[in-house]
């Protein structure tokens, strides 16, 4: 069920044929593929839905140390012999407690001892997954799969509990959405229009530490800001519309995920890295395409370079 | 217990005390202020007056006596008040448009996802249009906040705190960090609002000359108590040079209007007993 890498590498060497639709047929006929995508698609609706959020709430550092801790908790996993996907979930939800129990300021900004926590935590977790590594016995076959990914031998209990987990996630995203957003942009306004702003927090760190589980078993536990990350900030770079951006975001992840896939199995190399790189790509083009539109709109063509610096403010002010 | 043939004051304070880390910050505070009318929150740096509108608010808890709201305990009246918290400003990489924040002031708090279609969402956007057509924000609503300025932000969140028709209006330093010609309209936009809409408007001030002429009244904090007065009895030099501890010359110009000279300055009375330590302790814009 689970082929080796020579198998994948042999495919590798065939390469694409002259015929894509063949290609993706030749694709879908194995099921370790199939499973592959089912998995990448869950997770990169996920992780479009989840990240929005998180680049809004300005926690992009804690989800990725929130992935990060991934590593360790699927090391433990295995060198305990349990369910690595366990592993996965276990780990990155009580890492979501930790950071949890740090005090958020009203207004919605992290306060600085926030990041100084979490980075504690990011730490302490790489420390203990080399640990766990050690412990298993010096050569863990698995430990570049955990950190950079791997789409090999995705089984179909392990496509069902990603969907379930991430049904969950998404519904109460659903219900959360509107006082997650209040309290996400205007804590204090929210909070005295009776909008719990602190159990929200909580409770998006167990989605958000959730949701790095999930996506930690795609993209590895170091690249899971390809798709937690980047198509929520490039969706962000190109509309301000919340449901439009979101909307956008999952199209892009779902993009991201698919063509990644599909090139890794024609190559030997990691799934994560092109799931990074296509990612990284999106960010760069949406950056751009909002950055022709801010300086060579409608609005600013006339005025060009100079007006646009003098819009600046408090230009001028030495000191201010 | 407030007489049910009259109406209930809309704020009623009845010997009031918050302690906050361990320090009472006001004590046996008796305070009522009547509908509609349009008052001034004054006092010194850390005195208490944020600590004031959220215990109004019911967002901090007292350690002694009531606060009400229209008759009802504070805290029960949601959409009987709108609150513009203490120096906001959006940063410019905030990607959510003026108008998205206009509407959390409407349903923001409600969990579930809204229709996209029918009547009441119709109903709420045309509240939407109206509250930011009143404060002349239309031409730029549609923009990310984060890109628009102080006081077009300001104009933002005000018609946010107006769009569920509130009774009353909390607003903490709304003109700080605005440039004058922005506090002289966002300060006429404020009294214009009290005038017409009848809603009675507690705001805190740093700088009582924008809003001297539309005052009904003074409330003000200082060394853990709260009392409130009539503009002519509070904004007096004798009265302001007390209550600041620093010399403070009240002047009245040719058409009637009192000038406040010698603004209570952060950096000269910012130390005193009850300077430092909770959340009404803040620096202020123009000091380095």
């Amino acid at each position: 069920m689970n082929p080796g890498p020579h198998f994948l590498t042999l495919l590798a060497l065939a390469g694409p044929g002259p015929n894509p639709l063949d290609d993706l047929r030749q694709m879908l006929a194995l099921h370790f593929m199939v499973n592959a995508f089912r998995a990448g698609t869950v997770v990169a609706v996920l992780a479009a839905a989840v990240g929005w959020f998180m680049v809004l709430r300005r926690q992009s550092f804690a989800g990725h140390t929130l992935a990060v801790v991934s590593f360790p908790g699927a090391a433990a996993a295995v060198w305990l012999g349990v369910s690595v996907t366990a592993g996965y979930f276990a780990g990155c939800i009580a890492a979501a407690l930790v950071i949890a129990l740090v005090p958020r300021s009203t207004s919605g900004r992290p306060r600085s001892q926030e990041s100084a926590v979490i980075g504690t935590v990011q730490a302490f977790a790489l420390a203990s997954g080399a640990l766990f590594v050690s412990l298993y016995g010096g050569f863990l076959d698995s430990i570049t799969g955990l950190l950079f990914g791997s789409f090999l031998g995705v089984s179909d209990g392990q496509v069902l509990t990603l969907a379930l987990v991430a049904l969950v996630v998404l519904v109460l995203l659903a219900v959360l959405a509107r006082p997650l957003l209040f309290a996400s942009m205007d804590g204090a306004v929210a909070a005295a229009s009776g909008v719990p702003v602190r159990a929200l927090s909580v409770v998006f760190l167990l989605m958000l530490g959730c949701t790095a589980a999930e996506v930690s078993q795609i993209t590895g536990a170091l690249l899971v800001f390809a798709l937690l990350v980047m198509p929520a900030a490039a969706a962000q770079q190109l509309t301000a519309r919340p449901v439009l951006g979101m909307g956008l975001a999952v199209i892009f992840g779902l993009a991201v995920a698919w063509i990644s896939l599909a090139v890794a199995f024609y190559s030997p190399w990691p799934v994560g890295f092109f799931v990074s790189t296509f990612g990284f790509a999106l960010y760069v083009a949406a950056s751009a395409l909002r950055g022709l539109v801010t300086r060579y709109g409608p609005s600013k063509r006339a005025h060009g370079r100079v007006a646009a610096h003098s819009d600046i403010p408090g230009a001028g002010l030495v000191g201010a | 217990m407030p007489d049910p043939a009259t109406p209930s004051p809309a704020i009623q304070l009845t010997d009031a005390t918050v302690r906050l880390g361990g320090r009472d910050v006001w004590s046996h505070v008796d305070l009522s202020i009547e509908p509609g009318t349009f008052m001034a929150v004054l006092g010194p740096n850390g005195s208490g007056k944020s600590t004031l509108i959220k215990a109004v608010l019911g967002v901090v808890p007292l350690a002694g006596g009531r606060v009400d709201v229209f008759g009802r305990p504070a805290g029960d009246g949601g959409g009987d008040i709108g609150y513009l918290p203490q120096r906001r400003s959006f940063d410019p990489g905030m990607r959510v448009r003026g108008i998205d924040v206009v509407r959390m002031g409407i349903d923001g708090h409600r969990w579930g996802l809204p229709l996209p279609w029918g009547a009441a969402r119709r109903t709420r956007d045309a509240r939407v249009d109206e509250v930011i057509d009143l404060v002349g924000a239309a031409a730029y609503a549609h923009r990310p906040i984060g890109e628009v300025s102080g006081g077009e932000q300001q104009r933002l969140l005000i018609a946010q705190a107006l769009v569920r028709a509130p009774r009353l209006l909390l607003l903490d330093e709304p003109l700080d960090s605005l440039d004058l010609p922005n506090q002289g309209a966002v300060a006429g936009l404020i009294a214009d609002i009290s005038a017409t809409l009848g809603i009675t408007v507690l705001i805190v001030a740093h700088d009582v000359n924008p809003i001297a002429s539309a005052l009904d009244g003074v409330v003000y904090v200082a060394q853990g108590r709260v009392v409130s007065g009539t503009p002519d009895d509070v904004i007096t030099t004798e009265t302001l040079t007390a209550l600041y501890g620093t010399p403070i010359e009240v002047l009245t110009t040719s058409d009637g209007r009192r000038v406040v000279v010698g603004q209570p300055d952060a950096s000269s009375h910012h130390a005193g007993p009850h300077g430092h330590g909770h959340s009404d302790a803040h620096d202020h814009s123009g000091h380095p």
